[in-house]
């Protein structure tokens, strides 16, 4: 059974189609990246599954399970969690606190604790436990974020452009968290515009032109694709 | 034993991430500040002590306000609302069944149940409307004003609840004091000693419950949705539920200050609800440091006093000074003029210590 579907997704802002009828699906274990051009539809996309936007048609489906019409942290206590482009941290709060509301609904006490250092460890962040989150520099923050999404325990890990900013070492690093953490069992769905990045990290890649989608393959089938050069790849030259 | 350790982990509560001040150190100074007021009726005349007690009056409406504004991000400019409601319930509920039997204590907790289940109602129209932001404040502001404009048509002898008579503009009045029943004659609380020591009391507890509440799993939620509801909610809390619970919570406490207020004075009148009153909280709340419960307090009780010498010199100038001071505040010193003085304060005595190093 898939882990997450779509069957015949639609959503329009107005007069505009920015997702059109689309069917996709992907296996549990998997790490599937949705690449496209700016205003392919990929943040809608991103919205829909997880309930920020609700579509005009169709049906999302996860573990099997219709989402559809479920709130937001209705779809997260299933077990999809999410980290978003721009990092969506509690700036005035510490490092550790930021963790701790993300695991204070799962464990207490001396468990608690235990779970923070780990993750803290896991994060390259041990030594910022006590800082603002907001004096962390870009890539820490982008990190702490995946900290607080995947303390969650999830079953389906949605990374919008993880990367955005982050310098290659620390794209690289990312990528590896990524890969740690699907070699957990985690699957993952991410939205990236690195190339690199998604070489290093994509089993299954899904590929979206004007909310639709256009072509779906491994890595090197996309990137042996005439057609996705031509809208995508080839503009922007990364591949 | 179960019972001991829930309550250590209450306790441990008073102090965390989301209160300043921890410690002996601060913990001493609590109760030197306590002992203080406790001892000051002994020195003081009794104008100056029921003074304090409508100081007092007013701090937990600021304290509420605190809750939802400064650790949940909402900002409410109608705590008011809940203020005039809470007083006027006491009065029609005092004034028909009167203060026997200890029923003045009745009639505040029925008041400010009332008042929290008008906000319970309101609030969820707002939150689980997802009204935020500036609309939620002009909302709110709506509300406090619409009551307002309510009541001050309610002039005529039909506008009576049972024996209690609205009376419009002028106001409630002859409602009874808070009453301790006592075998041989009830002690009535006048606006003197005995209230002062009453209201501390509820003050003193009021502040330490909320320590607690916002050092809770509930109160990290409140802080979450204030730095980024979005983020709050992709954890998998349903942050309409707790934004709901932080709003009923603070404007049962603006409602406790109207029934408080209207038992000290024996009086309530729709001005409380007005314009100029709505807008006080803010200032107190703002200028003492919204995002602590200690600076809440502190500042709430400062600016009131300072308003009210203010007045007697100077009338209706002393509301023109409040926004000034609002106005000064907020970009001089965002998080308050008790944490402003007091970083002043450390980097002063920082510089001294560098001085002296070299």
């Amino acid at each position: 059974m898939a882990i997450l579907q779509t069957r015949g997704l639609d959503k329009w802002f107005g007069g505009l189609h920015v997702t059109d009828n689309v069917d996709f699906s992907m296996q549990p274990g998997e790490v599937h990246c949705l690449i496209g051009p700016n205003g392919a539809g990929k943040s809608t996309f991103f919205r829909l599954v997880l309930g920020e936007h609700l579509p005009n048609g169709g049906a999302i489906l996860y573990d099997g399970a219709d989402i559809t019409r479920a709130k937001s942290y209705q779809r997260i206590r299933r077990g999809i969690s999410v980290k978003f482009q721009v990092p969506g941290i509690f700036k005035a709060l510490k490092v550790r606190q930021n963790l701790q509301i993300a695991l204070q609904d799962h464990l207490s006490g001396h468990s608690l604790n235990e779970e923070i250092d780990r993750l803290l460890e896991f994060l390259k962040l041990k030594d910022a436990a006590g800082q603002l989150a907001g004096s962390l520099s870009h890539g820490q923050k982008q990190w702490l974020e995946i900290g607080m999404a995947i303390a969650l325990k999830p079953k389906l890990l949605l990374l919008d452009e993880p990367t955005a900013g982050m310098t290659p070492d620390e794209t690289h690093a990312t990528g590896e968290m990524v890969q740690a953490l699907n070699a957990d069992g985690v699957s993952v769905l991410a939205v990236e515009h690195d190339m690199a990045f998604v070489r290093q990290i994509a089993q299954r890649v899904t590929v979206l032109h004007f909310g639709r989608v256009f072509a779906q393959g491994t890595i090197d089938e996309i990137v042996a694709d005439e057609r996705v050069a031509a809208i995508y790849l080839g503009e922007t030259g990364h591949a | 034993m179960p019972s001991h350790s829930s309550l250590g982990s209450a306790l441990r509560l008073l102090e965390g991430p989301q209160t300043l001040g921890k410690g002996p150190a601060f913990w001493s100074g609590f109760v030197v500040v306590l002992a203080l007021a406790c001892i000051y009726p002994l020195f003081a005349d009794g104008y100056d002590v029921g003074n304090n007690v409508y100081f007092f009056n007013w701090a937990f409406m600021a304290l509420g306000l605190s809750l939802i504004w400064g650790y949940g991000g909402a900002l409410s400019f109608g705590q008011t609302a809940f203020f005039g409601v809470a007083g006027y319930a006491y009065g029609v509920l005092t004034i028909n069944f009167g203060d026997a039997y200890g029923f003045t204590f009745v009639s505040l907790v029925l008041a400010t149940l009332i008042a929290a289940l008008f906000a319970a109602v309101l609030g969820y129209f707002l939150f689980f409307g997802r009204i935020s932001g500036v609309f939620l404040g002009i909302v709110t502001l709506s509300v406090t004003l619409v009551l307002e404009r309510f009541m001050s048509q309610t002039a005529g002898p039909e506008w009576h609840i049972g024996s209690a008579r609205l009376n419009g503009f002028n106001g409630m009045g002859n409602m009874p004091s808070l009453t301790i029943p006592w075998p041989g004659g009830d002690v009535v609380l006048y606006p003197d000693v005995p209230l002062y020591y009453l209201t501390l009391a509820l003050l003193v507890l009021v502040y330490l419950a909320l320590r607690m509440v916002v050092n809770s799993r509930f109160g990290n939620v409140l802080v979450a949705i204030r730095e980024n509801p979005q983020r709050a909610e992709m954890l998998g809390y349903d942050i309409r539920r707790y934004q709901l619970g932080g709003f009923v919570v603070g404007s049962a406490l603006a409602g406790l200050s109207g029934v408080l207020y209207t038992a000290w004075g024996n009086y309530i009148t729709p001005s409380s609800m007005g314009m100029t009153q709505a807008a006080l909280p803010i200032v107190w709340v703002a200028v003492g440091g919204r995002s602590d419960l200690t600076t809440t307090l502190l500042g709430t009780l400062l600016v009131l006093a300072g308003f009210q010498a203010l007045t007697i010199y100077g009338s209706q100038y002393a509301l023109v000074a409040m926004g000034f001071l609002l106005v000064v505040t907020v970009p001089a010193a965002p998080s308050g003029i008790i944490i402003g003085i007091g970083s002043l304060f450390s980097r002063g005595l920082k510089r001294r210590k560098a001085r002296e190093a070299r």
